[in-house]
C-alpha cells in the first residue's frame, strides 16, 4: 500500500464520517439534554428525500438544504411532542419515526417522481460542489504534508468542513456557555434545573431542535454531497451507527469526531477493498461491507469499558411534589 | 408587634382529587426566626411548602411576603421574592462542580466564565459571613451529604433568599453533622434570615425553634412557642391521641447462640469491599442493634445474612453454617432456616406495590404446603390468612384487595412484619423497620419487634436512626466504614458516644 492509496483512503474516510459526526453531534445533544434518540435514521432519511427533492426542483441545493432541514425538524417536533410534552416512551417514538420515515420517503418519491421512490439524478448547482481549499494548489508539492493538504484536506464540499467546525463549536456550547450547563444540567438532573426556576420543557426542546438541525444537515450531505440522489433506505443505518459512535464517545464533542472518523474510515476500506486478502486468509466482499455494524454490535455490547450515560437519560420529568 | 410577619399564609387550601392535602391553613412566620412545622407523613406539610415554593398552584388562599400579597405561579417567582428551599432529596447535578450548581439557573450571561468568577468570589464571601465551607472545585459525587446540603443552603443564600425552607434536613446527617447544621442555622438566623424547619423529629424541634405549627390530616392544628411546649404534648397535637414516645420493655433474657458471624467481608459489584471483616454474635431472646450513618456496609451485612448478596467468612445459624456463594445462599434458602427479612427498601425489596395486600402477605413463602392446592395456587387460602394478619397487625384499610402502593408507609411496613413475624422465625433480621412511617405506627412497630424478643427469638436491627437504636436493642454495635467500631450497652452510652463512634472514632478517643 503506498502513500497515495493511503491518502486516498482517509479522503474517503473523511467524506463518509461526515454524516456520522452530524448525526453523532446531534444525537449528543439530545441525549446530553435527557431525550434518547433512536431516530436520528429516520430524521436523516427524510432530510435526504425533501433536500434531494427540493434540490431537483429548484436547481438551489442551498433550498434543498433547508428543506432537509426542515423535513428533519418536523419528526424532531413529533418527537419532542411525544417524549416531553406527553412523556410518552423514548425508544418507542423514535422506533415510530424510524418507520414513518422509512415509509413515507418512498410513497412522497413514488407519487411525485415515478422513479421507484428514488429522486432523479442531482447536477451542477442541485448538488455541492468540492471547495479547492487555498493553496491546495501550490502545496501539493510539498512532500508528506503538500498530499495530506491538498487530497485529503482539500476538495470537500461546504458541509464537510461546516461538520468538522461543529465538533469544537459543541464543545464551546457545551461547556463554556449558560445553555451548555443548563442542558447538560438537564440530562443529569432535571429537578435541579426544576427547582432553579428554569423550563425543563423549554430547554429539552431546544436540545431536540437542535438535533434536528444536525440531523437535516446530515442527510441532506447524504442526498446532495455524497451522493446525487435521493434512493430508498439511503441512510443504511448510519443513524444506528452515530449512535454507536456516541456511546463509544462517551457523549464527548471531540471523541464524536474520533468514534466517527473511525467507522468512516472503516466504510472507506471495505470500499476500497471489497475483498481483502491477508495472506493467509481472503476476508469476503460481505464480511468487508459488515465491518463497521460489527464493530457497532462490539460497541454496543460494551467492549469498550464503561460508558455512563447522561442519568436523566430516556425518563420523561414528572415534577415529584 | 409592628414588624409585617416574613411570611404570612391565609386560608390556604389544595385538593388532588378527593384528598384534600390542605384545608385552610393560615400561618405567621415572623422575620429573624426559626418555625418549625411539624406533623406525621401525609399531614400535608411538604405541599403546603410546595405551594409556597411555586411548585403547586393553591386552590384558594393568599401569600403575603413581608406585608405585601404576592402570587407565586413558579419557583422563579419564589426565588424573586426572597424563598430559598433545601428538598430532602437534595436537587443537584451530581457530576457538576458545586460552583456549576450554584450558578445554575442564577448566570449573569451568556457566557459561563464571568458568571463562574463571581460566585467564586461570592462563595468565599458567603463562607466567611456564615462559615460554610466548601471546596467550589469539588464534584457532588465527591463530597458528602452533609457538604452537599451546605451547597443547597449557599445555592438559596446565592440568590440571596432571606427565607429559607429546610424539608426533613437531618434525614441524612449524622449527629454531629446535625449539630453543626443547627449551628449555621442559627447564625443565619442571627444574620436576620428567616428558617421554616420541616420535620417529623421532635427533638429537632425542641433543640432548634423558636416557634412551633403542628399539622395533623391537612390541617394546621396549633402553633405554639417552642419554650412553652414538650415533646409528649407536640406527639399528641400531631397524633390526636396520647403517644407513647419511648419503648416499654422488660430487661432482656439472652439464651442461646442463634447468629454468630465470624470475619465477614462483602464485596459489591462494583468492586468495593463494603464489609470488612465483620463479626458478631446474637443470642435468642435479645436485640443487637447496628447503628451507623447509611453506607457504611450496614445494608451489604444485612443482604448476605437475608441471601440477597455473596460474601465470604462465616456465618452460622444455630450452630449451622450458611452458605454464602453457592446455590443455597439464595434469600428461599435463609428463610428455610429459620431466617425472616424485613429489608430496608420496603418499596423495592419487601413488597411488590402493584400487588394487592393478600398476594403480599405470601411472597417468600409462596411454596408453603398450607397455600397449595394441587399444581395451583390456593388463593383462598392466601387470603383468609391475609385477613388474619391484616386484623392483628392492625393495618389500615383493613382491606387486602388494596394494592400494596395505595397504603401509607407504616400500614406497608405492618403488612412486611406481618408476613415475617408469623412465620415464627429463630432470627429476624430488621432494617430500617421505621423509615416513613408515622409515629403512631411506629409505637406499634417497635412493640411488635419487642414481643417476637419476648418470645425469645434473636433479632438484628439495622438503623439510621439513633433514637430507635438506643430505645429497642438490648446491645448496641456502631458500624463504619465496613467495620464494627465497638459494642455498647443502651444504659452505658448516650447519642453524643455513639454519634463519635458513627463517624469513625473509636470510643477509646471519647
Amino acid at each position: 500500500m503506498d502513500y497515495l492509496t493511503i491518502l486516498q483512503i482517509l479522503d474517503s474516510a473523511l467524506r463518509l464520517a461526515t454524516p456520522l459526526l452530524f448525526a453523532c453531534l446531534a444525537g449528543l445533544f439530545s441525549e446530553r439534554a435527557g431525550i434518547f434518540d433512536i431516530g436520528l435514521e429516520g430524521k436523516m432519511l427524510m432530510a435526504a428525500f425533501f433536500s434531494a427533492a427540493t434540490a431537483y426542483s429548484t436547481g438551489s441545493v442551498w433550498l434543498g438544504l433547508l428543506a432537509g432541514i426542515a423535513g428533519s425538524l418536523v419528526l424532531s417536533g413529533i418527537h419532542g411532542l411525544a417524549s416531553i410534552t406527553f412523556r410518552g416512551n423514548q425508544l418507542i417514538s423514535g422506533v415510530a419515526i424510524n418507520f414513518l420515515a422509512s415509509g413515507l420517503t418512498v410513497l412522497i418519491g413514488l407519487s411525485w417522481f415515478k422513479l421507484g421512490g428514488q429522486t432523479p439524478a442531482l447536477q451542477g448547482d442541485a448538488r455541492f460542489q468540492g471547495l479547492d481549499l487555498p493553496f491546495a494548489e501550490a502545496l501539493s508539492g510539498v512532500p508528506v504534508f503538500g498530499p495530506l493538504y491538498s487530497e485529503v484536506l482539500s476538495g470537500h464540499t461546504i458541509l464537510v468542513y461546516v461538520a468538522l467546525l461543529c465538533v469544537p463549536l459543541t464543545w464551546y456550547v457545551l461547556f463554556r456557555t449558560r445553555f451548555g450547563l443548563r442542558l447538560r444540567a438537564v440530562g443529569e438532573n432535571p429537578a435541579a434545573v426544576d427547582t432553579a426556576g428554569i423550563s425543563v420543557v423549554g430547554l429539552r426542546y431546544a436540545a431536540v431542535a437542535i438535533c434536528g438541525v444536525l440531523c437535516g444537515l446530515a442527510g441532506a450531505y447524504l442526498a446532495t454531497g455524497l451522493g446525487a440522489s435521493f434512493v430508498k433506505e439511503m441512510t443504511a443505518g448510519r443513524g444506528y451507527i452515530a449512535l454507536a459512535a456516541l456511546i463509544f464517545a462517551k457523549w464527548r464533542p471531540w471523541y464524536a469526531l474520533y468514534a466517527t472518523f473511525l467507522f468512516g474510515l472503516l466504510e472507506a476500506i471495505s470500499n476500497r477493498y471489497p475483498s481483502l486478502d491477508l495472506g493467509f486468509v481472503t476476508l469476503p466482499s460481505q464480511f468487508m461491507q459488515a465491518l463497521p455494524y460489527i464493530l457497532t454490535v462490539v460497541i454496543l455490547a460494551g467492549f469498550v469499558g464503561k460508558a455512563t450515560p447522561p442519568r436523566a437519560g430516556g425518563e420523561p420529568y414528572v415534577k415529584e411534589r | 408587634m409592628s414588624t409585617a410577619p416574613a411570611i404570612e399564609l391565609k386560608g390556604i387550601s389544595k385538593a388532588f382529587g378527593p384528598v384534600q392535602a390542605n384545608k385552610d391553613i393560615s400561618i405567621r412566620v415572623m422575620p429573624g426566626t426559626i418555625h418549625g412545622i411539624i406533623g406525621e407523613n401525609g399531614a400535608g406539610k411538604s405541599t403546603l411548602m410546595s405551594i409556597l415554593y411555586g411548585f403547586y398552584k393553591a386552590d384558594k388562599g393568599d401569600i403575603y411576603i413581608s406585608g405585601e400579597k404576592v402570587s407565586i405561579p413558579d419557583s422563579q417567582a419564589a426565588i424573586a421574592a426572597g424563598i430559598g428551599m433545601v428538598f430532602q432529596h437534595f436537587k443537584l447535578v451530581e457530576n457538576f462542580t458545586v460552583l456549576e450548581n450554584v450558578i445554575l439557573g442564577a448566570e449573569d450571561g451568556a457566557l459561563l466564565a464571568p458568571s463562574l468568577r463571581k460566585a467564586r468570589k461570592d462563595l468565599a464571601a458567603l463562607a466567611a459571613e456564615y462559615e460554610l465551607n466548601v471546596n467550589p472545585d469539588a464534584l457532588i459525587q465527591d463530597i458528602g451529604v452533609g457538604m452537599q446540603q451546605r451547597v443547597e443552603i449557599l445555592k438559596a443564600l446565592y440568590r440571596h433568599a432571606d427565607i429559607l425552607i429546610l424539608d426533613e434536613p437531618t434525614g441524612v446527617l449524622t449527629p454531629a453533622e446535625a449539630d453543626q447544621l443547627f449551628r449555621i442555622l442559627h447564625r443565619l438566623k442571627d444574620e436576620g434570615k428567616t428558617i421554616i424547619l420541616i420535620t417529623h423529629k421532635l427533638r429537632e424541634i425542641m433543640e432548634a425553634t423558636d416557634t412551633v405549627s403542628v399539622m395533623r390530616r391537612g390541617e394546621m392544628t396549633a402553633t405554639v412557642k417552642t419554650s412553652e411546649t414538650s415533646p409528649e404534648h407536640l406527639a399528641e397535637l400531631m397524633v390526636g391521641r396520647k403517644v407513647l414516645l419511648r419503648v416499654d420493655k422488660e430487661p432482656a433474657k439472652p439464651g442461646a447462640l442463634v447468629l454468630e458471624v465470624e470475619n465477614l467481608r462483602v464485596v459489591d459489584a462494583a468492586g468495593v469491599e463494603r464489609v470488612k471483616g465483620i463479626s458478631l454474635e446474637v443470642r435468642a431472646g435479645e436485640i443487637l442493634g447496628i447503628a451507623g450513618v447509611a453506607g457504611n456496609g450496614q445494608s451489604e451485612l444485612l443482604e448476605v445474612l437475608g441471601g440477597m448478596e455473596n460474601g465470604t467468612g462465616s456465618i452460622r445459624v444455630n450452630g449451622e453454617e450458611l452458605d454464602l456463594t453457592g446455590k443455597h445462599s439464595d434469600a428461599r434458602s435463609r428463610r428455610k432456616r429459620g431466617i425472616a427479612h424485613v429489608p430496608e427498601d420496603r418499596q423495592r425489596e419487601g413488597l411488590i406495590m402493584d400487588f394487592k395486600a393478600w398476594e403480599n402477605t405470601a411472597f417468600g413463602y409462596d411454596d408453603d404446603d398450607a397455600y397449595q392446592s394441587g399444581l395451583l395456587m390456593n388463593n383462598v387460602a392466601i387470603r383468609e390468612d391475609a385477613e388474619g394478619k391484616i386484623e392483628r397487625f392492625d393495618v389500615r384499610p383493613a382491606n387486602c384487595d388494596l394494592e400494596a402502593k395505595s397504603f401509607s408507609g407504616g400500614n406497608q411496613q405492618k403488612i412486611v412484619l406481618a408476613r415475617e413475624i408469623e412465620r415464627d422465625p429463630d432470627l429476624l433480621l430488621v432494617g430500617q423497620p421505621t423509615r416513613g412511617v408515622d409515629i403512631g405506627a411506629i409505637e406499634f412497630i417497635h412493640q411488635q419487634i419487642v414481643a417476637l424478643r419476648d418470645k425469645g427469638k434473636a433479632i438484628l436491627l439495622v438503623s439510621v436512626e439513633l433514637e430507635e437504636i438506643l430505645s429497642l436493642s438490648d446491645r448496641i454495635a456502631v458500624i463504619f466504614d465496613g467495620h464494627l467500631m465497638g459494642e455498647r450497652l443502651p444504659a452505658e452510652t448516650d447519642e453524643k458516644e455513639l454519634g463519635l463512634m458513627m463517624a469513625g472514632m473509636t470510643g477509646e478517643d471519647t
